[in-house]
């Protein structure tokens, strides 16, 4: 379980986390939503040790992140799998290599077993046969696909996912809200999900976390959200329906 | 105080780099990648400049030598010294601050800038050693290879320049060249390389790893690489010439 207490984070004197304190819960889809600027990529960026709060603690099963050396940091983080926005896959090596990486660097497997887990991953995302594609030479889908096959390559305990959606059209988004689903189903693993995509939330929103202004305003499950009786919440769902 | 800064979290920066390799075999395989793309991909460029650098040393010095009472060896003598002790390390590696340099400034900062070093964090892995170490140890073992040879194709355009003017004979050349070798030249040209092999390498991977923005953002990483590198191996040129000389 990931809990957060009182983080703040400023930049060059402007608070954009204004101390916000919650816990995400285990083997569930966390979403958390808000506006452009509100402060959930800094929010997530912080929970994964990228950027460090000025204040606050976050705990991951009792484990104090904030207080680990970096030898004991790094220890957590082979128990996260990320699938960044722009997905960064190192470009210079093909899906398989991309995929195959983490397992090179923290497994004793042999060339058969990593492919073996290679071909595993891609069939969790849908993605068989594109082994020796370059990133270059795949859609943005399939990018966003191949960066979460990478992520779970690993046996992994929490998977973010920054702005999994964006730039991707409808149907596409669709596809990559199952999978996430599925995969955190399949797995049992705890899902945290930047999104500003309402249709993300009320298919897969186990828990849904909204940031306004850098202070958590609202936390609740997807059917709750509909009926939330919180302003800004019900404005940011109304700017979100056409 | 900027330079202070920076001077701070270099230091800091080449610290936080030298940790225990995740796997050893993966960062050895990045090495020998790098120890080709710095080596092998520059030698072309090094053998053009060394032989015409030789070549043009060549011809100025009996320009403003030749005299009845000059022997053509001297011309020699003075040509080899001057490629071991100067042209070879500090000009070649001067350009290899604009070749390699800007490379791995690029190359580092794309990394940053597409998130695929927040990723390499984000697996575990020092990122900083990840990225950097293999680049600085194949930089400080193929550039002072690439001296060698550079100091080697200097002498050759020497002689065939000195032949094909007919201003000395290649065993006048040659002759000038034993007369007054001495093996510390040799060696004071090595620490050099070495020197500014560590400056290229690790300058260009602190300007590329601490890169914030976008595209533009690379492209001055980049060229901050290439200028502070390029300062950085004149100041220690002149300060290794007289500490050692």
């Amino acid at each position: 379980m990931i809990e957060l207490v009182n983080i703040r984070k400023s930049f060059e004197g402007k608070e954009v986390l204004k101390g916000i304190s919650t816990s995400l819960e285990p083997g569930k889809t966390n979403l958390i939503i808000g506006a452009s600027g509100s402060g959930k990529s800094v929010m997530m960026k912080c929970m994964v040790g990228l950027l460090r709060p000025e204040e606050g603690s976050i705990y991951y099963d009792n484990r104090d992140f904030l207080g680990l050396d970096d030898k004991e940091v790094r220890e957590i983080r082979r128990e996260i799998g990320m699938l960044f926005q722009g997905t960064a896959l190192f470009d210079s090596n093909t899906v398989q290599e991309n995929i195959e990486f983490p397992l090179k660097m923290f497994t004793n497997m042999t060339a058969k077993e990593r492919l073996d887990r290679v071909n595993f991953c891609l069939e969790q995302v849908h993605m068989q046969g594109i082994n020796k594609r370059y990133p270059a030479e795949i859609s943005g889908g399939m990018k966003k696909r191949v960066g979460i096959a990478r992520a779970i390559a690993m046996d992994i305990k929490y998977l973010f996912c920054d702005e999994p959606n964006s730039g991707l059209d409808p149907v596409t988004s669709r596809v990559i809200d199952e999978l996430l689903l599925e995969i955190t189903q399949e797995f049992k693993i705890t899902t945290i999900i930047n999104t500003h995509d309402m249709k993300t939330v009320f298919d897969i929103g186990d828990k849904i976390i909204f940031i306004y202004e850098g202070q958590k305003w609202w936390e609740g499950n997807r059917a709750d959200v509909k009926i939330a009786n919180n302003k800004e919440l019900k404005a940011f769902i109304d700017a979100s329906q056409f | 105080m900027l330079l202070f800064y920076h001077f701070g979290k270099y230091l800091l920066f080449l610290k936080g780099m030298f940790t225990k390799p995740e796997k050893f075999r993966v960062y050895w395989e990045r090495t020998l990648h790098e120890m080709s793309n710095i080596g092998i991909g520059s030698l072309a460029i090094v053998a053009i400049i060394a032989i015409f650098q030789g070549a043009v040393t060549t011809l100025q010095i009996a320009y403003q030598l030749i005299s009845p009472l000059v022997a053509n060896p001297v011309i020699g003598s003075i040509v080899s010294d001057s490629s071991i002790l100067e042209l070879a390390p500090t000009i070649t590696c001067l350009v290899l601050a604009g070749k390699v340099g800007s490379h791995i400034a690029s190359e580092i900062g794309t990394m940053r800038v597409t998130e695929q070093i927040d990723a390499l964090e984000i697996m575990g892995i020092n990122s900083a050693g990840f990225v950097a170490l293999p680049k600085i140890i194949a930089g400080i073992v193929m550039v002072p290879m690439l001296i060698i040879i550079s100091i080697f194709l200097s002498n050759v355009g020497g002689i065939i320049a000195g032949q094909a003017s007919g201003i000395l004979t290649p065993d006048e050349f040659i002759q000038g060249a034993r007369d007054t070798f001495r093996t510390f030249n040799l060696i004071f040209s090595l620490i050099k390389a070495f020197t500014y092999a560590f400056i290229i390498t690790s300058v260009s991977c602190y300007y590329g790893y601490y890169t914030e923005g976008g595209a533009l953002e690379v492209g001055t990483s980049s060229t901050r690489a290439v200028v502070y590198s390029a300062v950085l191996i004149l100041f220690s040129d002149y300060l290794l010439s007289q500490l050692l000389l």
